[in-house]
């Protein structure tokens, strides 16, 4: 691995508080120096560094994706470790945090390692996060403890939400011991059940069954509840996919009341509302689903006012023949790995006025602290090299046919974005060069 | 063109699609754009076509058969049915049958789509198969829109879930406007001043839908009316936006019934209540067309029903069989209706246009 010297970039480091032209030299994996322009003297211990020239470009503590689907094990036709991990590259990421409902589920140390594997090919870093319950069916805890050893970061049963009030407190408690969070994709399903889109005038137009906006808010209250209940200030509660005002009302109340609650939140959530669905395109059918022009806005007043936590993509791909299929058969989801720093970019920093370093903090640097990704989401001396590099000012048109991802399906073909990544380098491993295949 | 509705106007006003470059990127996952002859919706039509297909019925209606048969001889039109039906598939197939056309049945009972053959590549076997036109009723909402982009043929709506019944729109307008002598040029107030309630299991209903997204373009005014758990607050803010009529919802049966013309009564579609309890006893009671209430509060008014029936439930005997009853001229209208729809998507007109933009989108 030869050692890397950025130069002439604008390094925005929200960890560090750093956001000024300064100069990188990475080596041995890790991040050796940060210095103003042309301060750093490599020659001699590095004289074979790699110069990249990063001038007119923002250089920042790669991406962390604390919720994407990767489909490995089982569901390869759809997208492997291999494969996911490149379009995260692509887009900017460095940790990718890979959800459980992998076939089987990922509920063992075993298969937890086996993610992990070097033979998966990932181009960055997997951390899993392991089953909350057997199966993510609800009824017993999985071995947290031995999850956690095994490589796991934190538990969920995504996509399967965990509804009884005796589960859910037993794995706050036992998640809380081990040092992880338990997240929730919050959706009460005793009240979505054969829903495919957004309760409301546009849904009941369309003769579509609709989720109410308490299928999810209901679920938030009630394991803010449960957390309140166990009073113990290791237990932290994180609330995957917000989508809806009131659960986001319902974080802000716990977290004012000091408890452990966190929070992510979509580029889809705040980019699009539920008029996207348009006449059934299934590539804007994803769970939790497009909702009002009133909650994508309050999704932004989240972000902007700091209620939101993190970005996250819930990078769910699915092959072409899932998604041409009647609107109500076909699987949820949509990919975003690719996506998100364009819409980041284009609807936070560019229409809303959000500084550089609060997105970049947003796509990093706290989505890192939520899962304890140790010296992640940081430019911090010492820190392992997980480095993008992107200009903030480029514009580009998004082509999904031109995805690293395995599946296409995403609501975002053909949008004219701004902002694109330049260069990602993965533990001092350049893994994206753009217009450049590796 | 594509009858595609817009999509998210708010939250796509910087970050937009570029209209010529996201079309084509589409097309990878698409093959076809949809057939502007078929009817997917009946948001699509203007008045001045909707006026269009009327006319038509009522030229062919009147043809001689020996004439009529000539117009699609040995066309070939597929009927596509995931779903039951009696009025529907019959009047499609007479009225194919009427203009000459060869049909063919395809359910999901006895063909390969028990085995699991999706409606995509049912599509595309039917158009192999020489298939011109398909006929398309499915349990989905929305269903019609995949089979038409995937087919790039016309594909008439004949009910798709819980979504539309466009033939059904067109059908009860034309047995409206007979009964209320209306009859020339169609326009957004040929409908001013007339009241017509729909009642009943609104939120199942792909009639009401049609209905509601119809008529009050020529401005009616609509009264939807059910109990709540039929009939959602959200159903008045159906009313297309630049309609002249409205719609509005009254859970006063008889309240609404003592203001119209035109009464429109709909089953409860228990196969698709999903564990919705209702007590059928109190919906009689408030919601049953039945000969006391129709005499008190709506002596001179005109009832229909879609059909099917459930006699004895939301609609007694002595109604659906008495003098205000048009529910066998709705039928009859059916016929007449689909045999415009099908010329429509047939006539050569259509068929070249399509083609050609079939070519284009590839």
């Amino acid at each position: 691995m030869k050692p890397i010297l950025i130069r002439n970039g604008h390094l925005i480091d929200p960890a560090t508080g750093i956001d000024a032209p300064r100069d990188l030299l990475l080596a041995e994996g890790k991040v050796i120096a940060v210095d103003k322009t042309g301060k750093i003297k490599h020659t001699i211990q590095y004289p074979d560094a790699e110069i990249l020239d990063a001038k007119g470009l923002v250089v920042a503590p790669g991406f962390v994706d604390i919720h994407v689907h990767l489909r490995e094990p089982g569901q390869g036709y759809k997208e492997t470790i291999a494969s996911g991990t490149a379009a995260a590259a692509a887009g900017g990421f460095t940790s990718v945090c890979a959800m459980p409902n992998t076939v089987p589920v990922n509920d063992s140390p075993e298969t937890t390692r086996w993610m992990l594997a070097p033979e998966r090919d990932a181009v960055i870093r997997v951390f899993p996060i392991a089953a909350a319950t057997r199966g993510s069916m609800g009824e017993t805890l999985t071995e947290y403890g031995s999850l956690r050893a095994a490589g796991a970061v934190a538990v969920t049963d995504d996509g399967k939400p965990i509804l009884g009030d005796r589960i859910m407190r037993e794995s706050l408690i036992a998640a809380a011991r081990a040092g992880m969070p338990v997240i929730q994709h919050a959706e009460d399903t005793r009240l979505t059940g054969g829903c495919s889109m957004n309760a409301g005038p546009v849904a009941f137009r369309l003769g579509l069954r609709g989720m109410p906006v308490e299928a999810e808010s209901g679920l938030v209250e009630r394991d803010i509840r449960l957390l309140a209940e166990i009073n113990d200030a290791r237990a932290h509660l994180h609330v995957a996919h917000l989508s809806t005002r009131s659960a986001l009302d319902a974080v802000r109340k716990a977290r004012r009341n000091g408890l452990r609650v966190t929070c992510e939140v979509t580029p889809h959530h705040f980019v699009l509302n539920e008029e996207a669905v348009g006449d059934y395109n299934t590539d804007a059918k994803m769970n939790p689903p497009l909702r009002a022009e009133s909650d994508r806005v309050a999704m932004i007043e989240g972000i902007l006012d700091g209620s939101v936590d993190a970005i996250a993509t819930d990078h769910a791909p699915h092959a072409a023949h899932e998604k041409e299929q009647e609107f109500e058969r076909a699987p949820n989801g949509i990919t975003g790995l690719e996506s998100a720093l364009g819409l980041a970019i284009s609807i936070l920093h560019i229409r809303h006025k959000m500084p550089l370093s609060r997105v970049i903090a947003l796509l990093s640097t706290q989505p890192a602290n939520i899962l304890s990704l140790k010296g992640r989401g940081t430019l911090a001396i010492g820190s392992p090299a997980d480095i993008v590099v992107f200009d903030p000012g480029k514009t580009w048109t998004f082509r999904a046919a031109a995805s690293k991802s395995k599946s296409k399906n995403t609501p975002f073909d053909g949008w004219a974005l701004q902002g694109k990544v330049h260069t990602t380098i993965s533990e001092g491993r350049i893994v994206y060069r753009e217009g450049n295949q590796l | 063109m594509a009858v595609k509705k817009k999509s998210s106007k708010a939250s796509t006003r910087v970050v937009r699609k570029p209209a010529a470059s996201g079309k084509k990127a589409a097309q990878q996952s698409i093959q076809s754009v949809i057939h502007p002859a078929s009817l997917l919706s009946i948001t699509q039509l203007s008045l001045e076509e909707v006026q269009s297909i009327l006319a038509l019925a009522d030229q062919l209606e009147k043809e001689p058969p020996i004439r009529s048969e000539q117009r699609l001889f040995k066309r070939r039109v597929a009927l596509l049915f995931y779903e039951s039906s009696t009025r529907t598939r019959t009047s499609f197939e007479l009225a194919a049958k009427a203009l000459g056309a060869d049909t063919t049945l395809v359910s999901d009972k006895s063909s390969s789509i028990e085995k699991g053959e999706s409606l995509k590549d049912t599509g595309l076997t039917l158009r192999a198969l020489g298939a011109e036109c398909i006929i398309l009723r499915s349990p989905y909402s929305g269903a019609p829109y995949l089979l038409a982009e995937a087919t790039g043929l016309p594909v008439l709506n004949a009910g798709d879930g819980m979504h539309e019944h466009p033939s059904q729109a067109l059908l009860d307008l034309r047995t409206i406007l007979n009964r209320l002598g209306k009859s020339g040029s169609i326009s957004s107030s040929t409908l001013k001043g007339v009241t017509i309630t729909i009642c009943g299991d609104i939120f199942h209903s792909r009639v009401a839908r049609s209905n509601a997204l119809l008529l009050p373009r020529l401005g009616a005014r609509v009264i939807l009316c059910g109990p709540a758990p039929l009939l959602p607050e959200t159903a008045a803010q159906i009313a297309p936006k630049d309609a002249s009529g409205s719609v509005v919802i009254e859970r006063d049966f008889d309240r609404a019934l003592a203001q119209s013309q035109i009464v429109m009564m709909l089953r409860i579609q228990a196969e698709r209540l999903a564990g919705l309890a209702l007590d059928l006893e109190e919906y009689k009671s408030r919601y049953q067309a039945n000969a006391e209430r129709i005499v008190r509060y709506a002596a001179k008014s005109v009832i229909m029903h879609p059909g099917p029936m459930i006699r004895g439930l939301e609609i007694t005997s002595e109604v659906a069989d008495g003098p205000q009853s048009v529910i066998e001229e709705q039928v009859r209208n059916g016929v007449a209706i689909r045999m415009a729809l099908i010329a429509r998507a047939l006539s050569e007109q259509s068929t070249a246009s399509g083609i050609s933009m079939r070519k284009n989108s590839r």
